[in-house]
């Protein structure tokens, strides 16, 4: 097999896997911050994927060198670096909000186990 | 029982990923006719920045970016009102043990040095990887280190909403001035210059700056605020 | 084959590795430095995967930030998944 070959293969299996990894951990576990990790490992598994989508074989990074202006046909896809870009800063956010809300839930009940929760009104 | 059910669910949602993926008519549709070829033209031919995906970030999805920088803020904000409390019922307060000297020492010869990192991915941002959003992050993490190692370490919350919120005015007000010879908004109204010049690429840098401000600013004020909610 | 699959394969491994470890550990503060460590190969990948903006990003947040916020929660709430696992 081709590098190339085996990169792809890896990179997009791993994500899937990656996602359904988080995706258990968010059916199955009770604790909330269980289900955060989850989430964040959703979050990255989608990030390699868009990024491998984005590669091409033996391509360079998409930045143009002095005296490698005519290099844009071996640059891999600049769109999904950016999209990704975008998309770790907002996860970040989400994460901070989610984990202070996390620590009011804690302040009401005492627990953070979901099953316990029974009284969802604070 | 529930764990059985999960997974056959999630080995089904893997198996349709997987043979989305995988297969080989992906592999060869997947960079055809892409917008990648224009963006990567009018990046040298027109805009003059080094770095493809600062172009895109600011000129040719900027108006997303402000939408990001907005989405930040209010995660911020929200962060700051959910975990208000009332001065007067503080409860309990877990003990703070102070950082080692060795800790403190380290922080301070390095903290000049992050914050010296950060400005610098930022100024370049159009030049080479890095940008507003990396810088930024860079420097809250140069706050963080000196917020840990030091507990009396305090920042003016006032300081921090005002670089906020004049580099997000400016922001709007370099994108408005875009509609100058009936541009658009965000449009480059200023000289180019040459190709790989640190004084190039227009107006780009400069807005890429105030992001990397607006994020440092953000972030740190996010991290002040959860560090010391005392639970 | 080059000794770029050894790498990309040694970066997968330690991904899906830290990832299982994650899910499984019941100590909070070991889960959360094994996404900490996630992060960590993400980085590595995203440098190999010729993204250096995206890989800046994941480095900056990803390791230093997400990491510390999550440790200021778990001082704050619980550390243990269940209290029967508390030693």
């Amino acid at each position: 097999m081709e590098t190339i070959e085996v990169i792809r293969l890896g990179v997009y299996g791993a994500s899937i896997l990656l996602i359904l990894i988080g995706l258990y951990a968010v059916l199955t576990k009770k604790s909330l911050i269980k289900i955060i990790i989850g989430l964040s490992i959703i979050d990255g598994g989608i990030h390699l994927l868009l990024i491998g989508i984005g590669y091409i074989k033996d391509g360079t990074a998409p930045i143009f060198s002095p005296g490698l202006e005519g290099a844009a046909s071996r640059m891999v896809d600049p769109v999904p670096q950016a999209l990704v870009l975008t998309a770790i800063v907002i996860g970040f956010g989400v994460t901070a909000v989610a984990l202070s809300l996390i620590i009011r839930l804690y302040r009401h009940h005492n627990t953070l186990k979901i099953d316990e929760i029974k009284n969802l009104k604070w | 029982m529930k764990k059985t059910i999960v997974i056959f669910i999630l080995a089904a949602f893997g198996y349709f990923l997987a043979i989305t993926f995988l297969a080989p008519e992906f592999e060869s549709n997947r960079n055809r006719n892409g917008v990648k070829n224009v963006y990567l033209d009018k990046t040298v031919s027109e805009l003059k920045t080094a770095n493809t995906v600062t172009a895109i970030v600011v000129n040719f999805r900027g108006f997303d970016t402000l939408g990001e920088v907005t989405v930040l803020f209010l995660a911020a904000t929200a962060l700051g009102s959910i975990l208000f409390k009332k001065r007067h019922h503080i409860g309990e307060r877990t003990v703070m043990l102070p950082a080692s000297s060795i800790v403190g020492s380290g922080a301070k010869l390095i903290f000049p040095a992050i914050i010296l990192l950060g400005a610098y991915v930022f100024i370049h941002g159009h030049l080479t990887p890095g940008g507003g959003f990396q810088g930024g992050t860079i420097i809250a993490t140069g706050f963080l280190l000196m917020l840990i190692s030091y507990r009396d370490f305090s920042i003016s919350h006032n300081i921090l909403s005002v670089i906020e919120s004049l580099a997000g005015i400016l922001f709007v007000v370099f994108g408005l001035l875009g509609f100058m010879n009936g541009g658009t908004f965000l449009q480059n109204f200023m000289g180019t210059g040459v190709l790989n010049d640190l004084f190039s690429g227009g107006v780009i840098p400069i807005i890429y700056i105030l992001v990397g401000f607006k994020v440092a600013a953000e972030l740190t004020g996010l991290i002040y605020t959860i560090l010391h909610e005392k639970g | 084959m080059s000794y770029l699959v050894y790498i990309i394969g040694f970066l997968l491994l330690v991904l899906i590795g830290a990832a299982v470890y994650a899910v499984r550990q019941r100590d909070l503060l070991y889960a959360v430095i094994a996404t900490g460590v996630i992060s960590l190969a993400l980085t590595g990948l995203f440098v190999i995967l010729q993204a250096p903006d995206v890989a800046l990003t994941e480095a900056a947040i990803g390791v230093a930030l997400t990491t510390i916020i999550f440790i200021i929660t778990i001082r704050n709430t619980v550390r243990f998944e269940d209290e029967k696992d508390k030693k």
